[in-house]
């Protein structure tokens, strides 16, 4: 590693006698340049502007040539041609004009983008900001990627054309010959009509896909409801786990504080949870996050595998532990709540169920199923969960974690959030849930500075969005349940699958949508099994698929229609943090190529199928924004008119009652606010969950409980191997949201995909920063750079999730990309069905 | 002299490099080149005893720069043609592209890296302050970037009365070059010299 660069004495300063150019072959010689300056002179800026334009259209041009490229085979990968000009921008340029708009990507702060537009080109993207730093203002900045997004327009992995698999390929070979849009329309209506007709509805799958988020950005669903409907799933990529159990703790009222609720704490514990990477944007976690650290008083604790980058400057924040082993942390310091009498009893005999024997039900007492007799050694593992137990799995100190149980149980108010790291995990569901015990056990629910211990709350301006109309078909099956249902759709069972609303599937999918998503591949679980699954086109039959750029899950389709960005369009946007927005975009320029708007693409597709009337209802896309728009309005009326809207761009709003607290009208009054659970309370045992436990199947290493219990994960740190020595995990990464912007060469340039592992790993493997290593497991190899760092904790090393899988399918299957998803394992988490993605153990090897 | 400077606050910031890119935007820098770089700095270790238990003494954090527009510009010292010059109205420190021979005397001579020479171009390449921006009264695109308000600029006086000049590793004694920049340190922050530390982002800073 490079020692402090900066603190290298400067070479003193060199009395100039007529320098040497350093490589003459390239510069103008002195002489030349002092007697004609005029040679290397600025140019006037409109021959500068001038130059800038031509050398993006070059770009575009490049990017044009992707049908051609695809032929020859290298849809990805290609150079990246210089789009920016090689002299500066000119500036307060007459020609110039303001189009507001915004990002669109699930971030989720959609945050303002201020697009220069000249000639039909963007040139420059800033965003709504207002000149101070106070940091109470609303002000909604995009991060780097946003202000990035010239790079990604004008990206040359771009999709132009309407595109088909190329004859005598296989999908994932990712070869496509450039097709007219009506061949496109007529391959996609045709082979829709086929599907149905042949297997039913229930074959037809519209895949999770989060690459577009505005209030008309997704019609699939309402297109092949009138149709008839398809397959649903339920549950996301990002919360599987913690969004099923969720309803078992609270019901229905599960929205969390907002962060600034925390402003009023004494202590906050955060666990798996790094709110300034996950929301970057100015009025999101990132700012949400800093400006609440400034203010509370209240001492921080980010219980984490790894030193993120919320804790940068404030390390004193970071309370290490193993990954995967929260449950165990947070079992241990209820023991240790118990045991000194720091628990709220009044707390959880009023308002819960199920945290001593006294407060189980009917159907549960007598057998020591309490969450007390767990904690305390008397339940159905008769293992007291002492700190001393929890210290060699969570590799916390036993007197730390005294310590620590002693300030929980002794200062309030205490706000405990936890993210969705410590959820995405085998032991997900049951983390989660163990979480909110924290505030459960010391009565810190609904009272100002707490929270209910789950993902922070927001307060967000809701509009209203084109509306799906309603799926004709029930069934579901979870929302990582795609391969499996294409690979042996009728063997899954709702006993063992997770199949909701049918017993069992009637047929496998064999028609997959994939709009703005990269979860065929990219973002799912085992990449090379599913490659092999998505590859033989007896088993899905048809894929369409609908992008900007030409990600790895678009390799996987059968038809290609090339979209338009949100930016690109007229579009509409509301969300919010602490503090709500809304963006009202309007258009920069035309559609360019053969692109056409998702919205646009659908209403051809339902014109083939014969249902365009019923599809668009007699509106276009702005038909649409205008009238929802106004259907918003007419329920509060406090929004702008849609023309003020877009004139400003972007309209904030501060919650009026300063910030939310979860479950504060329960606290108030618990019987008139009885919870949606099944005991109308908190359950801390579920009895819901435990007859669902009884009535289905689990794996015989799944162990499932009806309390909040800590189990060992399958791939994890006290599971590890001998080949496997290492535990393998991932979080997001500044330069992506999840996979979008991972083609952008300007952003991977200064976001290097990097595999952290700390010294005590590094030194035995004879690695340094810099080395390029090999992740090896059982389901794949990937390959990128190490980052030698005291960040993360000795035995699990962690990369950024997202990254693209670049591997040779044909050949080593080794991705060169740097995704870990190549390493994760597809077997579901036991109740959600969700991807574990953050449970693995791999090997690590020093290449060359 | 310098009227103005930069005020970073090392206690909001987080790395996100939303600064970089702003400035990369708005001068249209392809690949390689960077007008501002945001260091991490980490130090200390996380190991793991013999029955299991963690611990660390680990810390890090970043500082943001770009250029510090210094009073005593060894840049402008060292450059043979007089390109790098202080604009005379804003005091901002500029290169004169129609009189850089591209020598590379600035940047090697700058403590901070702010000079770079782009062959392409011919000349040399730095932050400019936004100097047009600032003529036009408005702050430079990286100031309006931040999403956690962490950077500043405005006149030294205003900035003297917010925050210290920088002096902080891993940049140089704040005496070499009189930086016009002023911040206020986080927790973490170490003094200039700290040797038990090292820059931990190599490959993020151009």
């Amino acid at each position: 590693m490079e020692k402090p660069i900066l603190e290298t004495p400067p070479t003193p300063p060199t009395p100039p006698e007529p320098p040497t150019p350093p490589t003459p072959q390239d510069l103008p010689t002195p002489t030349t340049q002092a007697t004609a300056p005029t040679q290397n002179a600025a140019p006037t800026q409109a021959s500068d502007a001038k130059e800038g334009m031509l050398s993006r259209r070059t770009v575009l041009k490049a990017g044009g040539a992707l049908g051609a490229l695809a032929l020859a085979g290298g849809v990805c990968g290609g150079v990246l041609p210089r789009f920016f000009s090689t002299t500066p921008t000119a500036v307060a340029d007459p020609e110039e004009k303001i189009v507001w708009n915004h990002c669109a990507i699930n971030c989720p702060g959609r945050c303002s983008l201020k697009l220069h537009v000249k000639d039909d080109e963007i040139v420059q993207v800033e965003t709504y900001a207002i000149n101070d730093d106070d940091i109470d203002s609303v002000q909604p900045r995009a991060c780097l990627r946003g202000r990035s997004y010239r790079a990604w327009v004008y990206d040359p992995n771009r999709i132009n054309y309407p595109l088909k698999r190329a004859e005598g390929t296989k999908r994932g070979e990712g070869k496509f010959t450039q097709i007219s849009w009506d061949e496109a329309i007529e391959l996609v209506s045709s082979n829709l009509k086929r599907v149905i007709s042949t297997y039913g509805n229930e074959s037809v799958y519209i895949n999770y896909a989060t690459g577009v988020s505005a209030t008309t950005g997704r019609t699939w669903p309402r297109l092949i409801n009138i149709l008839g409907g398809y397959l649903g799933y339920y549950g996301t990529y990002s919360t599987a786990e913690i969004n099923w159990i969720t309803p078992y703790i609270y019901g229905n009222s599960s929205a969390g504080s907002t962060i600034n609720a925390a402003n009023e704490a004494a202590l906050i514990l955060i666990f798996g949870s790094s709110p300034c990477e996950t929301r970057q944007g100015g009025a999101v976690s990132n700012h949400d996050y800093v400006a609440m650290r400034e203010k509370t008083k209240g001492k921080i604790y980010l219980i984490d595998y790894r030193h993120s980058d919320s804790m940068i400057g404030h390390s004193d924040t970071w309370l290490p532990i193993n990954p995967g082993t929260d449950a165990a942390l947070v079992s241990a310091l209820a023991y240790e709540l118990i045991n000194t009498n720091l628990v709220d009893l009044d707390f959880l005999h009023t308002y819960c169920q199920g945290f001593d024997e006294e407060s189980m039900p009917e159907s549960a007492k007598g057998r020591n199923l309490s969450y007390k007799d767990y904690i305390m050694g008397t339940g159905y593992d008769r293992i007291a969960k002492t700190p001393q137990w929890a210290e060699p799995i969570t590799g916390i100190p036993a007197g730390r974690i005294k310590e620590l149980a002693r300030e929980i149980g002794t200062t309030k108010p205490l706000f405990v959030l936890q993210g969705w790291g410590s959820q995405r995990r085998s032991n997900g569901e049951l983390t989660a849930w163990s979480i909110c015990m924290l505030p459960l056990l010391t009565g810190q629910i609904g009272l100002p500075g707490t929270n209910n211990g789950l993902r922070e709350g927001s307060y967000a301006i809701n509009l209203d969005s084109i509306p799906a109309g309603d799926n004709p078909v029930k069934t579901q099956i979870s929302v990582f349940s795609m391969a499996d249902a294409i690979d042996r759709g009728p063997e899954m069972t709702e006993k063992r699958d997770g199949v909701k609303n049918a017993e069992r599937l009637k047929t496998g999918i064999k028609f997959v949508v994939n709009y703005a998503g990269n979860c065929i591949t990219n973002q799912n679980s085992d990449i090379n099994w599913v490659h092999d699954i998505m590859a033989d086109d007896t088993k899905c039959e048809f894929v369409v698929g609908s992008d900007i750029v030409m990600c790895d899950s678009m390799k996987y389709c059968d038809v290609i229609l090339p979209d338009i960005f949100r930016l690109e369009q007229e579009s509409m946007i509301g969300t919010g943090g602490d503090a709500a927005y809304m963006i009202a975009g309007s258009r920069p320029y035309g559609p360019k190529y053969e692109r056409k708007s998702a919205y646009e693409a659908i209403t051809l597709v339902a014109r083939a199928m014969g249902v365009e009337k019923d599809f668009t209802d007699g509106k276009t896309e702005a038909d649409w924004i205008k009238s929802l728009y106004e259907t918003t309005r007419s329920k509060d009326a406090s929004l702008p008119t849609l023309e003020t809207a877009r004139e400003k761009g972007v309209f904030t709003r501060k919650n009026p009652k300063g910030c939310n607290i979860a479950l504060e009208a329960y606290r108030k009054d618990p019987v008139e606010n009885a919870l949606t659970t099944q005991s109308g309370k908190i359950d801390i045992y579920s009895e819901k969950l435990a007859e669902y436990i009884a009535a289905h199947e689990f794996l015989p290493d799944d162990k499932v409980t009806a309390i909040p219990t800590y189990v060992p994960e399958w791939y994890g740190v006290e599971t590890t191997t001998g080949q496997f020595p290492l535990a393998l995990s991932g979080f997001h990464y500044r330069s992506r949201t999840h996979s979008s912007w991972g083609g952008v060469a300007w952003l991977k340039e200064l976001n290097p995909q990097e595999l952290w592992i700390n010294k005590a790993d590094a030194e035995p493997r004879g690695i340094i920063s810099g080395d390029t290593v090999r992740v090896s497991n059982q389901f794949g190899v990937m390959e990128l750079l190490a980052r030698v760092t005291p960040r993360i904790v000795p035995g699990t090393v962690a990369t950024s999730q997202g990254a693209w899988h670049d591997a040779d399918m044909s050949g080593d299957r080794i991705d060169r990309g740097g995704n870990y998803n190549t390493l994760a394992t597809h077997r579901p988490s036991p109740f959600a069905k969700g991807n574990a993605q953050h449970t693995n153990i791999c090997q690590v090897e020093k290449l060359g | 002299m310098s009227i103005y400077g930069f005020y970073f606050d090392g206690t909001r910031c987080t790395a996100c490099k939303t600064c970089v890119y702003a400035c990369k935007d708005k001068n249209d820098l392809n690949l390689g080149f960077a007008y501002r770089r945001v260091f991490e700095y980490t130090g200390g270790d996380t190991t793991r005893d013999g029955a299991g238990a963690i611990s660390s003494d680990c810390f890090t954090y970043s500082v943001s720069v770009s250029c510090n527009h210094c009073d005593n510009a060894v840049c402008i010292e060292v450059c043979p043609t007089a390109a790098m010059h202080r604009d005379p109205q804003t005091g901002l420190i500029c290169v004169d592209s129609s009189v850089c021979i591209g020598c590379g005397y600035c940047a090697l001579s700058c403590p901070y890296r702010a000079p770079k020479v782009d062959r392409a171009k011919g000349h040399s390449v730095k932050c400019d302050g936004c100097n047009d921006l600032i003529k036009d009264d408005k702050a430079p695109v990286c100031i309006l970037a931040c999403p956690t308000r962490a950077l500043g600029f405005g006149k030294i006086s205003e900035l003297q009365a917010k925050g210290e000049q920088v002096n902080i590793a891993p940049l140089p004694e704040k005496d070499y070059t009189l930086p016009n920049m002023y911040i206020k340190p986080s927790k973490d922050a170490r003094p200039v010299g700290t040797d038990n530390a090292f820059i931990a982002n190599p490959l993020e800073v151009l």
